[in-house]
């Protein structure tokens, strides 16, 4: 770890105005250290943001409901408003089993964290495809054709995704934008280029999660019961009339560069009623444009079996 | 002569009692201070320049930049130019510093050029190893051909287990400080008594100028006997920085890459029997690698050493990765899962349940009656028999299944001698150049002693982990509770014994007509006769009792104290989701003899401890390296997984506590519990699917493609 410069704002603009060159935003730290101490990382100055007061809190606003950018997960996975309307973000939180992360990682945190691509902590970049493809890959991406075959790391990415939830940021010059989560995520073409659309200078500040009923929820296959990545996720959100599906959003986790969408398998569910047997139609509709890597094609099973188990989960139907 | 033998089981007030270990507190609270906790204020700092490449040759070294560094105070070439590395991460330069950050700075700094050479860093597929294979030839007992030819019943599986490290929670190192006449040595050891010597010899140095000190450490499980090299270049870097100590101790990452690994193996294996299960032939053809140098076979068929007919092929195989150390029961747990899969796989063959087929089998070990017992018992435990369904008639997603694995082990006492002081005040001081690795063996000494002077545990004061203590030896090979227990109970009746002379006048009776009970000093069957600890020791006069105890390994069957020859039986249950492959542990039972149980408590700790390295290794253990850069993926503790408390599942320890195992005195107990969990589990999980997945860890990928592998078949 190099020596760096660390800086504690109390307010947006503050900190917006000392994020300059060679600078980053340090919340929770639980990535950010680790790439540090790795040397993936070498920044000159962090620019604490957990002193900003008004990056935090959990509160409704008008349509949606606002979670601060720096809320822990801890406080996510237990706040009221969001235990009543987004198991599938509870579900997501809790799915990162360490007290000690979820005490000091922040929601905005989790969106921005980096790849664990083990080539690319280990210093061979981001885009090493050819080390990818012809090394050790059964932790690496099924879904993704460009130039990156790491996964995304989010946890709460793809319940957010599938809520139809939009990033808010702020930027040097002062002005925000909303970002959906949708677009927040992207898969860089070139060494460099980020795996999310927030440029150096600017600072999410709050995630606004759309309030209409849905039912939601996430699955998350991981290898361990304890704190591990997992190895597949899917998050739904379902809206309902009756017993049927008036409209259905499925986002998958861990099985490409950004969450991935599952289009198809959410046409296909509208107008049906969650059962074990349209779940599991739909769980093979949303990994039909998988294409494995050398070492796991195992991971398009887990994520069939994720949106068999999230949709069962969210319909209140016993998942297994 | 004295009396040594131990005192009858009950008649026992100290030992074979739940005591709980006297460091218990001090660890807990963090006031234990081991070797890495040290920091005084002159310490500097040692880091490591290790090789990224896996094969390389090293051309030229730079030192300029690094030694232009503020704050450096010595840098050391280890691995000169010409030197050729074998394995990534082979230390290549040291450098100390007034603080850690500059001594990485400095290694950040220095310039190496290698030649890099061709690596091979997998093993996994024999025919792709090429020359790195080397035959290490056939071994054949009867007639495998006819056996195999004449069997009512034959099987043959494959079967693997990966290289895996020790993962110690405190990484190797030392805090070294080289002195005018002596070398302080403070190093994270297992072995006390004989570490100084083999840091004295690499510095060529006298053995009597390095005294050792370790009180705690974290975790050596077979890996931290030697100096090492990081220990001798803390040393030299300490004489080049005017003597100032120094302390380096690997990062995590140098930790899991070169600090010691435990081979993998490979296996095809064939057994050949009859329909009443009855094991006639067996034909193994292994490959195992522990890096640079191979790796033996392990010791195969296990356990069910004398079926009649046998052949065994071994290939050892090269590679370009960090060097193998002893890891709690070298080669046994790789053989004991090796073996009790294909018996396994030979019971669900013909039909017939794995529990009856071991119990015919133990025919062919060494220990039949004992196994026998233990297997009864363990089922009992686990409820085998209610529970036991074939793994062909399992349905559900969850899939719940039985498994059963098989150990044995040696575990005789070490050398040992102890010194035992009584002073006139009526304090008592044990000094043991042993160490307490974690397995309460301080609790262990100071039991055996207060139990042979009848005092309580707190009226007695041991002191361990320095070699100016008398010798003990090294902590392997679950050796150390019968050489101390041995020596200290021999220190204690030696020192008893001219206690008894000193008091014996004023009590008026012969000094062979004492004991020692309950702080007192009594006639023997003349309660009136007595007087209490403390007077008794007033007639010592102003010197103290000092007597000393010697275990020798030699004589000590004889004596009875100690000796050889621990069983198992370990049964695991285990959930498989059949959709995700995913493998939980529902509970483990360990049944476990191991001789006279100085501490139940402790002993029971034990078990559970291996249990849960057994469930690791079962379920999550994998050293990942990457053939094209040569080196591990996962050194670190997120992608090499451990288990975590969600992950363990019900332990259950029984141990074989009765008259018959005690009679045979103190036995070793931290290897033997460590060998049969990854059997068990591994047996349980294919008694589950109703398909063997061929290699551990089971991970879900495995998992799924055993049983995809089923459908397809």
């Amino acid at each position: 770890m190099d020596n760096f410069e660390y800086a504690n704002p109390t307010t947006v603009k503050e900190a917006l105005s000392l994020l300059t060159a060679g600078s980053e935003v340090l919340a929770g730290g639980t990535d950010l250290l680790s790439l540090m101490k790795d040397d993936v990382h070498k920044p000159k100055r962090l620019v604490n943001i957990k002193n900003i007061k008004a990056l935090g809190g959990i509160a409704k606003s008008g349509n949606n409901i606002r979670i601060g950018a720096t809320v822990t997960l801890d406080e996510l996975a237990s706040n009221p408003l969001v235990r009543a309307a987004y198991p599938s973000l509870v579900q997501a939180a809790l799915g990162i089993t360490s007290p000690q992360i979820r005490n000091m990682g922040t929601v905005a945190g989790d969106l921005c964290q980096r790849p664990r691509c083990w080539y690319f902590r280990s210093g061979n970049g981001l885009l090493n495809k050819s080390l990818v493809e012809s090394g050790e890959n059964k932790y690496h991406a099924i879904f993704g054709t460009g130039s990156a075959h790491f996964v995304s790391a989010s946890s709460l990415g793809p319940a957010l995704m599938a809520l139809g939830a939009t990033v808010k940021i702020a930027g040097a010059d002062g002005k925000t934008k909303d970002v959906p989560v949708a677009q927040f995520f992207k898969a860089p073409n070139a060494e460099g280029e980020r795996e999310i659309a927030l440029a150096a200078n600017e600072i999410v500040t709050d995630i606004l999660v759309p309030s209409p009923a849905t039912k939601n929820a996430t699955y998350e296959v991981r290898h361990k019961q304890a704190l591990d990545w997992p190895l597949a996720t899917a998050s739904v959100a379902l809206r309902m009339s009756g017993t049927k599906v008036t409209s259905a959003s499925i986002t998958l986790g861990h099985v490409g560069p950004t969450p991935v969408r599952a289009t198809e398998a959410e046409k296909m569910l509208v107008g049906q009623t969650i059962t074990a047997d349209s779940a599991e139609k739909a769980g093979a509709a949303a990994v039909a444009g998988a294409k494995p890597l050398s070492q796991n094609a195992y991971k398009v099973q887990l994520a069939k079996v994720a949106v068999k188990r999230a949709l069962l989960t969210a319909a209140g139907v016993k998942a297994v | 002569m004295a009396e040594y033998k131990w005192p009858p089981m009950e008649k026992r007030r100290v030992m074979g009692k739940r005591i709980a270990r006297l460091d218990g507190p001090m660890k807990s609270s963090g006031r234990a201070k081991y070797p890495s906790d040290m920091n005084r204020s002159d310490l500097l700092f040692g880091a490591l320049l290790t090789s990224p490449h896996a094969h390389a040759k090293v051309k030229s070294i730079d030192l300029t930049a690094a030694k232009a560094i503020k704050g450096v105070t010595a840098i050391r070439v280890i691995s000169g130019p010409g030197t050729e590395i074998q394995w990534a991460g082979t230390e290549v330069c040291a450098v100390s510093a007034v603080t850690e950050e500059i001594a990485r700075d400095a290694v950040k700094a220095i310039k190496v050029d290698y030649e890099v050479l061709p690596h091979l860093v997998k093993e996994e597929n024999l025919a792709k190893v090429g020359a790195r294979a080397k035959a290490a030839g056939e071994q054949v007992t009867g007639d495998p051909d006819k056996a195999f030819a004449d069997a009512e019943a034959k099987t043959s599986g494959d079967y693997g287990i990966p290289v895996i490290t020790h993962c110690c929670l405190e990484p190797h190192g030392s805090v070294v400080a080289w002195g005018n006449d002596k070398i302080d040595f403070w190093p994270s050891t297992q072995a006390v008594s004989t570490v100084g010597g083999d840091l004295a010899k690499m510095l060529e140095l006298p053995a009597t100028q390095v005294h050792v000190d370790c009180q705690y450490m974290g975790g050596g499980f077979g890996a931290k006997f030697p100096a090492d090299r990081w220990g001798a270049e803390a040393a030299r870097l300490s004489k080049e920085s005017g003597g100032r100590p120094v302390k380096m101790f690997l990062d995590r990452a140098t930790e899991l890459t070169i600090a010691g690994v435990r081979p993998s193996h490979f296996a095809k294996i064939k057994v050949a029997g009859k329909k009443d299960g009855t094991i006639t032939g067996w034909q193994s053809e292994s490959w195992a690698t522990g890096g640079i140098g191979g790796g033996g076979m392990a010791p195969l068929p296990y356990v069910f050493t004398n079926i009649p007919n046998r052949r065994m092929n071994h290939t050892q195989v090269s590679l370009n990765t960090g060097p193998a150390r002893a890891w709690r029961a070298p080669n046994h747990p790789q053989a004991s899962f090796l073996t009790c899969s294909a018996i396994t796989d030979f019971a669900d063959t013909i039909g017939m349940d794995p529990l009856e087929v071991f119990l015919k089998n133990v025919a062919v070990s060494a220990r039949p009656e004992t196994y026998k017992k233990q297997l009864a018992k363990a089922a009992e435990l686990i409820d085998w028999k209610k529970k036991y369904t074939h793994g062909a008639k399992k349905t559900g997603t969850l899939r719940r299944g039985l498994g059963i694995g098989i150990a044995t082990w040696g575990g005789a006492g070490h050398a040992s001698k102890c010194k035992l002081t009584i002073h006139p005040d009526g304090t008592v001081e044990v000094e043991i150049g042993s160490q307490d690795i974690g397995t309460a063996t301080r609790t262990c000494i100071t039991q055996v002693a207060a139990e042979t002077l009848g005092l309580p545990m707190t009226a007695v004061k041991v002191k361990l982990g320095d070699n100016s203590y008398p010798p003990s030896g090294p902590s392997g090979g679950s050796t150390t509770i019968g050489g101390v227990s041995s020596s200290t109970r021999k220190a204690a009746v030696n020192a008893l014994e001219k206690l008894f002379e000193k008091v014996a006048p004023s009590l008026g009776v012969a000094p062979d007509q004492l004991e020692a009970d309950d702080s007192r000093v009594v006639a023997k069957g003349n309660p009136s006769k007595a007087m209490s600890w403390k007077q008794a020791c007033q007639k010592i006069g102003p010197t103290p009792i000092s007597e000393m105890g010697e275990n020798e390994p030699r004589t000590a069957a004889r004596e009875g104290l100690n000796t050889q020859g621990a069983s198992g039986i370990q049964m695991a249950e285990v959930e498989v989701d059949i959709e995700t492959g995913v493998v939980r542990i529902v509970e483990v039972v360990a049944v476990q003899d191991c001789g006279l149980v100085v501490n139940p408590k402790t002993a029971e700790s034990q078990v559970a401890g291996a249990l849960i390295m057994s469930v690791c290794s079962a379920l999550m253990e994998e050293r990942i390296t990457d053939q094209t850069t040569g080196r591990v993926l996962n050194a670190d503790m997120e992608f090499y997984k451990l288990a975590g408390l969600p992950d363990v599942g019900k332990l259950t320890v029984h141990m074989d506590i009765t008259p018959e195992h005690d009679a045979r005195g103190i036995i070793g107990l931290g290897e033997p519990c460590a060998i049969g969990g990854i059997a068990a589990i591994a047996n349980a999980a294919a008694n589950a699917l109703g398909v063997r997945v061929p290699m551990v860890p089971l991970t879900p990928e495995r998992v799924l493609a055993a049983l995809a592998n089923r459908r397809n078949a």
